[in-house]
């Protein structure tokens, strides 16, 4: 469930593995600051209209055109059931990249680039199975931070997110 | 020479593919008792054409099948041997060994070599026929017939090499005659002489050797008569493919290869045995010096238009030959196309999608500004859209193929199925020109074989059954393709005893399936579509299995088609197979719903009406019908469907539009109606994933997406709305 090797989700890290630093960026949620891979992240734009799609659950907002790709959007803040959710110019999107399939997550802010070393990574703590615990990798510390270190990918792809067709699930 | 050829194999794969085709069609068409010698000419080019490159590329085995095929297709046209049935069978299976084979070097199949093996040996079988006694490949002799001598110095690497010589002597092959004296074994750095035919193009071969010897060593010798005179030996015929400057006088134009001991077979095959055209088989029986007086320069092969000038010039004895030739070269005609490969317009169509967009969103920001002012921006608009149209249709039109590219392969189906299955068939194919979507083109292929193939075993009855039926003995299956609004329609008919209601319904009560026998004939035929179900007495070898139809379906259904099945016991089924003409564009209708806009196949929609107060009625408290024309329609709601905020709740102050798919009608109630649009369909499933009701999205003129509606599943969730809101 947990996966308690780090590194794991470092694969894509260009860095070399001893060196065993790799970059984030780091994005807030209400009060709680996480991280993901940063060759995980393809751009970041601001919130645009979405053409809303019927019968879904609350957090995909619906599709853009980014230029040309049609692509989803969905809104963590809700997801997570964290922050207050208003759409207005400061509203950011990371657009994603995971596994060749494109998605627009809706955040608070976008923080900045860190690099953390592997002695900066906690293994995360073990929780009762609350949705959207199961993809936390570790917990970064970088000076009086706690940074949660998500697999975005595994989360994008999950079945409760229900971004992708069962057949792209396997 | 260091070319890597493995940048031309999928050239020469296509090349093959294209050949094979035509072989195919050639064999299937011909006349056993009276067989046209322009068809075996084109039988035997087809042939010699894939062994001359495959020998080329290095692929032996596809050489020594085709070496095989053609010495016994040459004996045939020279008619020395009398075309059989049994032959004919040959050739079309070594097709199939040849399809195999290349198949396998294109890593998609296993080389099945046994097979070709024993096809190699059947046709040499039937190359022993009591007409004739002497071998096909005449063993190496002096040259009789004058030559020139060409000395060089080799390349290093070609010296070493075997295959490389062969591919050499090979393409030289195609200028002349022409035979190896030194070195006969490979050995590196010895000079090389090449006794080749006088005639010879100079320029051409000096063009050839420049690749492969050492710079300014090439020498021509003089030209010299014949060593030796013949004696009754059979010979190889030389093909020049261009003797442009063939001078009349001098020159006997037939001409014996020295083959070199090293060279392997299917070089020397290129070399030796090729003979010019049917006529000169006459030289055969021609005293040595009878062919002296009349022998011509004329070895030309047929297409090359090049070669008729020099045939006219040529002594009466050929005039047979000359008139063959006008035709052979009208035949190979002169299309001029270039292959490109299909990413590369599939990327272009994809840009071209962009520009209609850009070019959409450029008229819609026009519309703000003043007319007076800006009426050049304004024509410059309007032309810059008629433009993209016009590109977007010629490139659409790349893609699209004539339909006979699937259809040629059916008469091969039909005619092996019904020899093995005994009953007697003729296949009628009618509309092979209309075209279609390359890609709906590959993908529709294997849904319409089978459909032949079930429309043979389970239609077309055996004879005896059709006389007892009062029909003629022959069957008769019908392929029938046409266009009809924005669709290409594709039947498959057949006269054979239709489908057996009775049956299919015991069938479907034996499998548990919902079925009863008051079922409408439409409703029962659709249960062959289930998986699993065959009525079929016997499991065979063509079908009976109960898989088939089932994905017939699925895949039609996949690519946007629809089928739709007509059968009457005793008169023959009729499958109708609908698809659109491209999976790219659409014609759509742009409806407004609250906040949101939607697109409507256009070729789904029947009309659209405001309806009256009255007109609407409820039944069972719930459901709503609406009168159009004498027929009720049920009402779907698309804000309740698809629960949109701020839409049009009274239905007086909207619109209905009436929708048809699958042969159910319904009517669909939106606010408003925007407009008409040819729509780039994109898909959403490539970030996103299936949703109910929708079948993909596109960008509109403001650059906003716009989700397409998927009409036939509209009309089913109505039924499932009721759970759909739970």
């Amino acid at each position: 469930m947990l996966q308690s090797n780090p590194t794991t989700a470092v694969r894509n890290d260009p860095v070399p593995a001893e060196a065993g630093a790799q970059e984030f960026l780091t994005f807030a949620l209400g009060v709680e600051e996480y991280a993901i891979d940063i060759l995980k992240v393809q751009e970041i734009r601001g919130y645009d209209v979405v053409t809303t799609i019927a019968n879904t659950p609350a957090f995909i907002k619906g599709v853009i055109n980014l230029r040309g790709v049609i692509v989803p959007i969905v809104d963590m803040r809700i997801k997570f059931n964290l922050g207050k959710v208003e759409y207005n110019e400061f509203t950011v999107v990371i657009i994603l990249n995971v596994s060749g399939r494109v998605v627009g997550m809706v955040v608070d802010s976008v923080s900045d680039v860190i690099t953390l070393e592997s002695e900066q990574i906690k293994e995360a703590p073990q929780f009762s199975g609350t949705s959207g615990t199961d993809y936390i990798t570790g917990i970064g510390t970088l000076a009086d931070r706690m940074l949660i270190l998500i697999d975005i990918e595994r989360l994008m792809l999950s079945r409760d997110m229900g971004l992708a067709d069962e057949r792209v699930l396997q | 020479m260091s070319i890597d050829m493995s940048q031309f194999y999928q050239v020469f794969f296509d090349e093959a593919q294209e050949h094979l085709g035509n072989l195919e069609q050639l064999l299937l068409d011909i006349d056993l008792h009276d067989p046209d010698p322009e068809d075996l000419n084109a039988i035997f080019r087809a042939a010699h054409s894939i062994k001359g490159s495959a020998g080329t590329f290095g692929f032996q085995d596809l050489a020594e099948v085709t070496h095989v095929m053609e010495t016994l297709l040459d004996r045939v046209r020279k008619n020395e041997i009398r075309l059989t049935e049994d032959m004919v069978d040959a050739f079309l299976e070594s097709g199939d060994v040849l399809k195999n084979l290349l198949a396998a070097h294109q890593g998609q199949a296993v080389a099945d070599r046994e097979t070709a093996a024993a096809l190699c040996r059947r046709m040499e079988a039937l190359l022993e026929h009591p007409l004739e006694g002497a071998g096909a490949a005449p063993e190496a002799e002096l040259p009789t017939h004058p030559f020139v001598e060409v000395c060089f110095l080799p390349a290093s690497e070609l010296s070493a090499n075997d295959a490389l010589r062969a591919n050499l002597l090979a393409d030289i092959g195609r200028l002349g005659a022409v035979s190896l004296l030194e070195p006969r074994q490979a050995t590196a750095d010895a000079p090389w002489r090449l006794r080749v035919d006088p005639a010879i193009d100079r320029v051409e071969l000096k063009s050839i050797l420049e690749f492969i010897a050492v710079s300014g060593s090439i020498e021509f010798g003089d030209a010299l008569p014949a060593v030796a005179a013949v004696e009754g030996a059979d010979f190889g015929f030389f093909e020049p493919e261009s003797p442009r400057d063939v001078p009349n006088d001098t020159s006997w134009g037939l001409f014996e290869a020295d083959i070199p001991p090293t060279t392997p077979a299917d070089a020397s095959g290129a070399v030796t045995v090729e003979s010019a055209d049917a006529s000169f088989g006459f030289f055969t029986d021609v005293p040595p010096v009878a062919r002296d007086m009349a022998a011509s320069p004329v070895a030309g092969e047929l297409d090359k238009p090049d070669s008729v000038p020099a045939a006219d010039k040529v002594a009466p004895i050929t005039t047979a030959a000359r008139a063959a030739k006008p035709s052979a070269s009208a035949a190979s005609g002169d299309r001029s196309s270039i292959r490109v490969s299909v990413d590369k317009v599939d990327q272009m169509i994809n840009l071209v999608g962009e520009l209609v967009i850009t070019q959409a969103m450029l008229t819609a920001a026009a519309e703000k500004v003043d007319p007076v002012i800006f009426e050049r921006l304004l024509n410059g608009l309007a032309q810059l859209e008629r433009n993209t149209r016009d590109l977007q249709e010629s490139v659409m039109s790349i893609r699209m193929m004539p339909i006979s590219v699937v259809f040629t392969r059916f008469p091969r189906v039909v005619r092996d199925l019904s020899q093995k299955l005994g009953k007697s068939v003729e296949l009628k194919m009618i509309g092979e020109s209309t075209e279609l979507d390359k890609g709906l083109i590959e993908r529709i292929t294997d849904p319409l074989t089978h459909l032949v193939r079930n429309s043979l075993d389970h239609g077309i009855e055996l004879p005896e059954a059709r006389l007892d039926a009062g029909k003629s003995p022959t069957g008769t299956i019908t392929l029938k393709a046409y266009h009809q609004s924005g669709n290409i329609v594709i039947e498959v008919g057949d006269d054979g005893g239709g489908l057996r209601r009775d049956r299919i319904l015991a069938k479907a009560k034996e499998r548990g399936l919902p079925v009863s026998d008051s079922m409408t004939d439409q409703d029962v035929w659709q249960l062959i579509f289930e998986p699993g179900f065959s009525t079929a007495d016997q499991v065979t070898e063509v079908s009976g299995r109960g898989v088939g139809m089932d994905v017939v379906k699925r895949n039609i259904t996949a690519m946007g088609g629809r089928v739709e099945i007509e059968s009457m016991t005793g008169i023959g089924t009729r499958i109708t197979v609908r698809l659109p003409l491209t999976l790219a564009i659409l014609d759509g209708m742009s409806v407004g719903v609250g906040s949101e806009t939607y697109i409507l196949p256009l070729n789904h929609v029947v009309e659209s009406l405001q309806p009256l107060a009255g007109q609407i009625r409820t039944i069972s408290g719930t459901e709503r019908v609406i009168q159009v024309r004498g027929e009720y329609l049920p009402v779907v709601a698309l804000h309740e469907l698809f629960n949109c905020a701020g839409a049009e709740h009274d239905f007086e102050r909207g619109i209905m539009v009436v929708l048809e798919a699958d042969g159910a009608k319904s009517a669909l109630f939106v606010d408003a109606l925007l407009g008409q649009h040819q729509v780039v369909i994109k898909n959403l499933e490539a970030n996103f994933r299936r949703v109910p009701g929708i079948s993909g999205a596109t960008i509109m003129g403001d650059g906003r997406v716009a989700l397409i509606l998927d009409a036939a599943s509209l009309i089913n969730m109505r039924r499932g709305l009721q759970q759909l809101a739970a």
